[in-house]
């Protein structure tokens, strides 16, 4: 196997990402609840312990916010913290120390003091676990300035992004999805990076522009290769970044289709769809042959029996039929 | 006494009186409008600055909260740039980006200070576990109120940091009240040394308006935290002789309405700086002339530190965007 052809898994590209920046940079390290567990990283932390230790790969109680608060001063203090919350609902509780703390201390200190840290969030919707333990809540942290939020879709990516995240110098907010942890992929073995703030065209088109990041980008592509049978050629946009926005590659791809589609597995009112139309709207306006769609969580919480769960999450099918009804107006 | 030398004790009534001349200072601009950002004066509470900063080295860590002038003097800051930041001036320890309550001085160890009650707290316990990571014996010292004793957040910090061993001073600088109410509406008991028990973290309480006995506590939890056996937890006994934000006493009866005037008299007879004063008079460590000469080099580092601040310039318009990412 060549070495730039080698496919690994999604979690084993992140784990693999934390042992070469550990094994780069003491002062990289790792912390969170079940960091020492399968139970509740997967295999994204495997073999970190018996490597760097417990000091650098601290398993914690149950106290988001005062971990979170421990990594984001550690980062005051020359470190360069991970700190993992293995579902992201939990991670609400540290919501003070992300928002109020980390995103605005460079500004309000008038740049004095920078915070480089990876606030890792794994979204894990379905499988019957209700509201609280399957929630996607990028667009709460994509609102604040002075954080950054990936949200990588391959492995490719979740190893590249894990990387720049680690070596930015201000809080990045990294999401993955269990659902994407099994994936396989190309994943080089050396060290790279995958730039914050850009996106990746990973289909072609001419007719619409299909705009989606993490999970969703796999119902995405299912969909463009559905419509194109049809004769309706999509170009699909990995945003991979969801804050800053990569406004260049979506306006430019709006501007030779006409046309927009948003997928995102977070819910529709104030969310990633709705700042994608708007500034489509805004600067491309021009350009617009049709009403933008969006493709999205219903407004409500999550429900736990599988007969809800499959009306409430959106499948290949909502995208293809929300795109055909645009193309055919 | 004699353990102390001269010197040491100069600079400790130094501190505390840098500290209270510059807050003074500050109260005529706020009443008159120059001053517009929200101050927490710390008037009354100086000992507790001066006499834990006393015991930390210049590399050892201090994380603030809203009221922390004191904090920041105490850790080595300059006046100068401190009364720029609460005028809004380019030339503020925080370019005027962040106004009284976000101060500081990384060169000095004072890593910052925030309003958000008991929100710094998590921060210290990360530079302590910094520390700790890097085997580099640097103790963290967290500074907060009485009202953060009633945040969730401490408690987990307790029991994180005891749980590490991390060298962490948890400093809970008691002045009774938690902005309008007093601690006994806050808490079923007012013993806050006793929370750091259920977590084996060695608790003090201290005589917060006395600089050398907050000094030998802090000394005793310094040597601690360097030895390994941190955190530890100090409850320092103090009042502020001002309001909660602005120059205003809020003395019962007057629009504030908070605090019987016998309270406020009773303390002002424990002003932690006039009685240190009398002691190294009475102790013949100062002279009346050596405490005139003092009065007045720190008068004049003050209203230069105006002069300064007024001479500034503001933030450019043209940088409104700077520094929100590095």
């Amino acid at each position: 196997m060549s070495l730039n052809n080698r496919k690994l898994q999604y979690s084993l590209a992140a784990n693999e990402a934390f042992h070469q920046m550990m094994g780069e940079d003491e002062s990289v390290f790792l912390i969170g609840q079940g960091v020492k567990s399968p139970w509740y990283v997967g295999n994204t932390a495997r073999g970190l312990l018996e490597r760097f230790g417990p000091d650098r790969v601290i398993d914690t109680p149950v106290s988001e916010n005062a971990v979170t608060g421990a990594a984001v001063g550690a980062a005051m203090s020359g470190m360069r913290s991970v700190v993992v919350h293995p579902r992201m609902d939990f991670m609400m509780y540290a919501l003070d120390p992300i928002i109020n703390q980390a995103a605005n201390w460079y500004y309000m200190n008038g740049g004095k003091l920078s915070v480089p840290i990876v606030f890792w969030g794994i979204i894990n919707r379905g499988g019957e676990q209700a509201a609280q333990h399957s929630q996607a809540l990028h667009t709460i942290l994509g609102h604040i300035p002075g954080l950054k939020v990936v949200m990588p879709s391959t492995p490719y990516d979740a190893k590249g992004l894990m990387i720049s995240a680690i070596k930015d110098d201000n809080p990045v907010v990294y999401i993955d999805d269990r659902w994407l942890h099994s994936t396989e992929g190309v994943v080089p073995e050396e060290i790279y990076e995958v730039p914050i703030g850009k996106g990746a065209i990973r289909r072609e088109g001419n007719d619409v522009t299909l705009v989606a990041v993490s999970f969703i980008m796999r119902h995405a592509l299912e969909a463009a290769a559905e419509l194109a049978q049809e004769n309706i050629e999509v170009e699909v946009i990995d945003l991979r970044t969801i804050k800053p926005l990569d406004k260049d590659l979506v306006l430019e791809s709006v501007k030779k289709t006409g046309r927009l589609a948003v997928a995102d597995s977070g819910w529709k009112t104030y969310g990633l769809a709705a700042e994608i139309s708007a500034f489509v709207f805004e600067e491309a306006f021009d350009s617009l042959k049709a009403p933008f769609v969006r493709v999205t969580l219903p407004d409500l919480p999550a429900p736990a029996s599988s007969a809800l769960e499959k009306l409430y999450y959106p499948t290949t099918k909502d995208i293809v039929r929300a795109i055909r009804g645009m193309v055919n107006k | 006494m004699k353990k102390y030398s001269k010197d040491f004790l100069r600079q400790l009534y130094r501190t505390m009186l840098r500290i209270r001349v510059c807050e003074e200072s500050l109260v005529d601009p706020i009443l008159n409008g120059d001053v517009r950002c929200p101050v927490h004066l710390c008037s009354g509470e100086e000992a507790v600055a001066a006499g834990i900063c006393a015991s930390l080295n210049e590399t050892d860590y201090i994380f603030g909260n809203h009221r922390s002038h004191g904090h920041f003097l105490a850790k080595g800051g300059r006046i100068d740039v401190l009364v720029a930041e609460i005028y809004g001036k380019e030339t503020g320890c925080s370019r005027g980006r962040g106004g009284s309550m976000h101060l500081i001085d990384p060169e000095n160890g004072m890593m910052g200070a925030a309003p958000i009650v008991a929100g710094t707290i998590s921060l210290a316990v990360g530079a302590a576990l910094a520390s700790h990571i890097r085997r580099e014996k640097r103790v963290s010292v967290s500074f907060f109120g009485d009202g953060a004793t009633n945040e969730g957040v401490l408690f987990e910090c307790m029991n994180l940091a005891s749980l590490k061993k991390l060298p962490i001073i948890f400093v809970c600088e008691n002045n009774f009240y938690a902005t309008h109410m007093p601690v006994a509406e806050c808490r079923p008991e007012c013993d806050i040394a006793d929370i750091a028990k259920p977590f084996n973290i060695p608790n003090v309480r201290v005589d917060g308006n006395n600089v050398l006995k907050v000094f030998e506590t802090a000394k005793e939890a310094v040597a601690a935290c360097r030895d390994g056996s941190g955190p530890f937890f100090i409850e320092a006994i103090t009042y502020r002789l001002r309001g909660h934000v602005g120059p205003d006493d809020n003395i019962q009866g007057t629009h504030t309405d908070i605090r019987p005037q016998e309270e406020i008299d009773m303390w002002k007879k424990k002003d932690p700086i006039i009685n240190f004063e009398r002691y190294l008079l009475d102790n013949d460590v100062l002279s009346e002339s050596e405490v005139s000469e003092i009065k007045r080099e720190i008068d004049q580092e003050v209203r230069e530190a105006h002069v300064f601040a007024d001479n500034s310039s503001y933030p450019e318009e043209s940088e409104l965007n700077a520094y929100v990412f590095k």
